[in-house]
């Protein structure tokens, strides 16, 4: 189909470096993300996965000590850069957490935090987004009974979709989701992986897991990390069947990690 | 066969000195519970029984007559609610703003650590200390006199410290995870603090509150030095003038003029406890309020 068009990257990052004080986490970390792709980064445990992930959203900016060198760009802009708006930013990529963390609100509110924020007032545009946020990750036929409950009540795998829809609620351009089907059931875990795939048709997701199945079953791209180095990447089938590296072929071959 | 025996011997025996020991700790701290529980219900049983014959509606609504040996307490108890009321509207805003200030913005190190310390220690000055500062700050050098604004400021500082620590607590027990979220949706530092972290701390910084109008109202020597009157028979007009107020006033039924009734005594000593009891009763339904807000009972 539109392969070409689809080569374009939305996110860029060249020589990064990060340390947490003394502890080099990211060493030089070489790659860009492609726009409307799932790319899975895949690792051992501690390998610098979630803390990479971080630094695309500058998440790791709240943890103090952290050091960051080298560039990341957006759309083509820095987002280190001393007068970036960071808030702005978050806007544009959204991010999923390991552990499911709705708000102790109700659903809706949990959906509408976000817009809210960013001054959607009007309760008809609000109503709107929470339906559409909520039919998009498939969890409106579920709640549309309960908007008003707490989202506490959900079980752990609509959880996650909650926190998914309170995300898309943004609108943003890219999803970073960080081992989001690792607290949860493989039902539950299988309804994410669909739903992911049907998010990239509109959605850059970015994605951290540490299962090769996951990561071979939903995503374009896939990038191996280890010990803060990225060892390999690119299209995930040839990461899977033919990687150059032996210590890429070791661990999707599950030889160790 | 008779090794098996034996260690099944063995393992009831285990199993029996387990439950004793069990029953025993049990005992134990029933005991503990008991000691604290029963004084105080004595305490407050006591008061009711001598005090309750005199707690009508002309004690509560009368002013005091007959060198206060007749009539209520009328301005006692306006004072010690005016006085209440104003240490809240002083102590709150500004304690639960420094623990925020301390908890979510400041750079955690040395600083902040001797600052806690610090606060910690004022908790433990005693209250004439607070009086004799309040006296000189607000009394005299602020120039507010002998009046509800000195009082209520005075006591505002004597319980800042517990405000402060409980509202510390009450914020970093809001999980990370909840801060993370709201960020990462674009929600400002404020935004987040305002809208995710206060609501989820607000029941236990209500619990710091509840501590310290009891302490508010139940203080002597501060407001000794810095707003109660011996005898006023009339209610303030404004925040600048002297009232009278419930805890001097027990102090001087009780010791100050003789051949006072007992039942005065004790009458006032209840309506001192039912106040405490009513401002403990508003904080509570606050408390349960923003729990059931928060969904998470
Ligand atoms: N806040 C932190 N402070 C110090 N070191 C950290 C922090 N977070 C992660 N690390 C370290 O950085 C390395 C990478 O961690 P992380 O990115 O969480 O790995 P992964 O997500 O791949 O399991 C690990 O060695 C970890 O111990
Ligand atoms: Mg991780």
């Amino acid at each position: 189909m539109s392969v070409v068009q689809n080569m374009e990257a939305i996110i860029e990052v060249k020589n990064l470096d990060l340390y947490y004080g003394d502890f080099q986490a990211l060493k030089k970390i070489d790659t860009s993300i492609e726009k409307n792709k799932v790319s899975a980064l895949i690792g051992p445990s501690g390998c610098g996965k979630s803390t990479f992930l971080r630094t695309l959203n500058r998440m790791n900016d709240l943890i103090s000590g952290v050091t960051t060198k080298g560039e990341v760009t957006f759309e083509g802009r820095e987002i280190y850069d001393q007068d970036l708006d960071v808030v702005a930013l978050r806007r544009k990529i959204g991010m999923v957490f390991q552990k499911p963390n709705p708000f102790p609100k109700s659903i809706y509110e949990n959906v509408a935090y976000g817009p809210r924020r960013s001054g959607v007032k009007n309760k008809k545009d609000l109503d709107q987004i929470v339906e559409e946020s909520l039919k998009e990750a498939a969890l409106w036929e579920e709640v549309k009974d309960r908007l008003n409950k707490s989202a506490l009540g959900l079980s752990g795998g609509q959880q996650q979709r909650l926190c998914i829809a309170r995300a898309l609620a943004m609108k943003p351009q890219v999803l970073l989701m960080d081992e989001p089907t690792s607290a949860l059931d493989p039902i539950a875990t299988n309804r994410i992986e669909d739903l992911i795939t049907q998010l990239k048709e509109h959605y850059t997701i970015v994605i951290v897991t540490h299962s090769m199945h996951q990561a071979a079953r939903i995503s374009d791209k896939t990038a191996f990390f280890l010990m803060g180095e990225l060892i390999e990447q690119g299209d995930t089938d040839k990461i899977f069947t033919t990687p150059r590296d032996q210590r890429t072929e070791d661990y999707v071959t599950g030889r160790f990690g | 066969m008779v090794n098996t025996v034996n260690e099944k011997n063995m393992e009831m025996k285990r199993d029996r000195q387990k439950k004793i020991r069990e029953k025993l700790m049990f005992g134990l701290f029933t005991l503990c519970m008991l000691a604290v529980v029963i004084p105080t219900l004595l305490i407050i049983g006591f008061i009711v029984v001598k005090g309750i014959g005199t707690v009508n509606w002309s004690f509560l609504t009368e002013m005091p007559r007959m060198g206060m040996k007749e009539g209520g307490i009328f301005p006692a108890i306006v004072g010690t609610l005016y006085l209440v009321l104003g240490t809240i509207i002083f102590s709150l805003p500004l304690g639960v703003g420094a623990a925020i200030y301390l908890t979510e913005y400041a750079k955690q190190g040395r600083l902040t650590r001797l600052i806690r310390i610090a606060v910690l220690n004022l908790a433990g000055v005693p209250s004439v200390v607070y009086g004799l500062f309040g006296l000189g700050l607000f009394v005299f050098f602020m120039g507010f006199g002998s009046s509800i604004l000195a009082g209520s400021l005075t006591l505002a500082c004597l319980i800042l410290p517990i405000i402060i620590t409980t509202s510390e607590e009450a914020i970093k027990s809001v999980p990370d995870s909840y801060r993370e979220a709201s960020l990462a949706l674009g929600a400002s530092k404020w935004e987040t603090i305002a809208r995710v972290v206060l609501p989820l701390a607000i029941p236990g910084i209500m619990t710091g509150g509840i501590l310290g109008i009891g302490r508010a109202a139940g203080e002597t020597a501060p407001i000794l030095l810095t707003v109660a009157a011996f005898f006023i028979p009339r209610l303030p007009g404004s925040v600048f003038d002297q009232v009278m107020a419930l805890p001097y006033h027990l102090y001087i039924v009780s010791t100050q003029v003789p051949g006072m009734p007992e039942s005065i005594k004790y009458g006032t000593a209840l309506v001192l406890l039912g106040v405490v009891g009513v401002f403990f009763a508003f904080a509570t339904i606050i408390r349960l309020k923003f729990k059931q807000m928060s969904h998470l009972d």
